[in-house]
């Protein structure tokens, strides 16, 4: 049911300012047909605007929009042929859910009886069948965005653009929904841009991942590589979480507190590293490294434990809960063996921009 | 329109027989005058009452005193539709672009729409009638160029009924998501914000009719003849008849609202009604 599958975009040295304010510099993307990225971020990195560049509702202030190649920049909003969601509830109040999903079918000049025979079978693909009669506002916010997404796609759009569109939602509702999009567009086979600030919501339904900060992409990769192999401190920051640990390299390992862990990057390294441990990769253990329990909480299938080791450098470990440290106690920890990636590589990287 | 059913009324809300007390007080207020006029209407000359006053309306003999009445009604119906498209054609789709496109704009121009309603319509005259010298050696001295003053003196009412409107919908999401579907501006304007903005229009219309309806300062120091100008002229003929034209005059406004106000409640039989904000369910 789609003969616009398989569309390419790519972002071509976009920026765009507000006056003095650069919102977005240099900004170079490609998504590959049927891909779905996400642009993963904090709130004013950029990511919206650049999602709204793409849409035409924002003009760049310099570079190009490409489109399975050509062009589109000149061309306004309603002529690219793109299908958005937006983070707010954009329904029309005063149709129907099904009048709703028509609109764009009605817009292509689509007969009324084509046009709502596709409406119904695309609410029932976003499993609102049963509410194609409702209003807007007799629909949970859920189902409004459910509403909102066959609306989007229903036109078959070269591009599918979500604007965050489940961070109104309640977070049960936010990881049902998530998932459905998913299914959904990789049925369709639609090229997908996905903003999100969520980096649980990315790493969960994205091929690639672009991690952005301050109008540039740090990072762009599989979730996966973003989370093991995080390029910038920033990446590491903000995609889970992760302690920064200082220790000594030498022939691709590196030894913390008198421990030696392999190094994902060996190559070179020498000397004095700064490495970034996830919390899982932390056990705790009676004999290791003696350390002070600070706090500890009770995450349902983990739980989170804050430590301080001798020198005060204080690590968050992931443990079983069948662990239970109690605040003040002494005990010790221990690496797990698994790679760690360095951060000081790229710091140096991270602060000249 | 139908109104949204509260569960409860709030707290301070009078109760059943607190709100049927401020029902007649109030409508005992406005029948106070109009009753005095019908009142009025029926003396006869012996101190006795009879319809003789309203029969003399309709004797072919008096037609001629009595017409400037219809000039000037004729007159005030084109100043409505003057004013009303106006606010339709020109203050809305102005005010929905700021709202949409030019946001800091807001401001200066809710200072501008406002303006007219602190200034008296004498001073207005004032200054309108260099103005409408020009108009009258260019245009013409015909009735409907007054509507471009009418025009100004609607403008703060339906500013505020619209802008009312404009707050209450998030527009710029609801144009942006009609874009993205491939609507032209024409259509986001016709098809997807006027619908929305239904309430704030049909207000701003109403109250637009009204203020023309009864405007008299602007026409009368003009010399353009329209309702309320030609009310006073017969007033001084015949006071009798004046008062049962100005009952009259009432309820035509009366029932020119109620027809306004009907035709587009059409749309929510249709089903096409914007949901008030009580029916609204949380997400």
């Amino acid at each position: 049911m789609n003969a616009h599958t398989g569309s390419t975009v790519e972002f071509s040295d976009v920026s765009k300012s507000y006056g003095k304010q650069r919102v977005l510099h240099g900004f170079d993307l490609t998504v590959g047909p049927g891909e779905l990225v996400s642009l993963l971020g904090p709130s004013g990195c950029g990511k919206t605007t650049a999602l709204r560049v793409l849409a035409g509702l924002e003009d760049a202030t310099s570079g190009a929009v490409l489109v399975n190649g050509a062009d589109v920049s000149r061309q306004p909003t309603n002529k690219r042929d793109i299908g958005m969601v937006f983070q707010s509830y954009s329904l029309f109040p005063h149709l129907s859910a099904v009048r709703n999903v028509m609109f764009g079918l009605a817009m292509r000049r689509m007969r009324a009886r084509e046009a709502e025979s596709r409406a119904l079978a695309m609410l029932e693909l976003v499993g609102l069948g049963a509410h194609a009669e409702r209003y807007p506002h007799q629909l949970s916010g859920g189902q409004q965005q459910r509403v909102a997404l066959a609306r989007a796609l229903v036109t078959e759009p070269r591009v599918l653009l979500l604007d965050e569109p489940l961070s109104a939602l309640d977070a049960k509702v936010r990881e049902q929904l998530r998932e459905e999009i998913r299914r959904i567009q990789l049925r369709l086979g639609i090229t997908t841009v996905f903003v999100t600030h969520d980096q649980e919501e990315a790493l969960a339904i994205s091929d690639r991942v672009a991690v952005m900060n301050a109008g540039g992409i740090e990072q762009i990769g599989s979730p996966e590589q973003l989370y093991t192999r995080p390029a910038t401190p920033f990446v590491a920051r903000f995609v889970g979480q992760s302690n920064r640990v200082r220790g000594v390299a030498r022939g691709g390992m590196v030894d913390l507190y008198g421990h030696q862990v392999p190094l994902l990057e060996h190559a070179d390294a020498a000397g004095t590293v700064e490495v970034l441990v996830r919390p899982e990769d932390i056990e705790l253990s009676s004999a290791g490294i003696p350390a002070v329990v600070l706090a500890s909480s009770f995450l349902g299938s983990m739980r989170r434990t804050s430590v301080r080791l001798g020198d005060g450098t204080v690590l968050v470990v992931q443990h079983s809960v069948g662990q239970n440290p109690q605040p003040g106690e002494s005990l010790g920890i221990g690496w797990s063996g698994r790679a760690v990636a360095r951060s000081s590589t790229t710091e140096t990287a991270y602060m000249r921009q | 329109m139908t109104g949204a059913v509260r569960e409860r009324p709030p707290a301070l809300a009078p109760g059943a027989v607190g709100s049927r007390v401020i029902v007649w007080m109030i409508g005992l207020l406005f029948a106070i005058p109009l009753v005095s006029m019908a009142e009025f209407t029926l003396r006869d000359g012996d101190g006795g009452h009879s319809l003789v006053h309203w029969f003399a309306l309709f004797d072919p003999a008096n037609r001629a005193s009595y017409s400037p009445i219809w000039i000037g009604l004729g007159n005030s119906l084109v100043l409505c539709i003057g004013a009303a498209a106006i606010v339709l054609l020109l203050v809305l789709p102005t005010m929905v672009l700021i709202a949409l496109r030019f946001p800091r704009l807001r401001r200066p121009f809710e200072f501008l729409c406002l303006l007219p309603i602190s200034i008296p319509a004498i001073v207005l005259v004032v200054g309108l009638a260099p103005v409408y010298l020009v108009i009258g050696r260019t245009i013409g001295t015909g009735i409907w160029p007054l509507s471009l003053a009418y025009g100004i003196t609607v403008l703060p009412y339906a500013y505020r009924a619209i802008q009312a409107n404009i707050d209450a919908v998030d527009i710029a999401t609801l144009a942006e998501a009609a874009r993205s579907l491939g609507a032209g501006w024409g259509t986001v304007l016709l098809r997807v914000l006027a619908p929305n903005l239904r309430t704030g229009i049909l207000a701003s219309l109403l109250i637009a009719v009204a203020v023309v309806l009864g405007e008299f300062t602007i026409a009368s120091l003009l010399n353009r003849p329209n309702l309320q100008t030609a009310l006073f002229v017969v007033n001084k003929q015949d006071p009798y008849v004046a008062v049962i034209l100005s009952l009259l005059a009432l309820g035509f406004a009366f029932a020119l609202l109620l027809v306004i106000d009907r035709t587009a409640s059409i749309g929510v039989r249709r089903g096409t009604r914007p949901p008030t904000s009580a029916e609204k369910v949380t997400p």
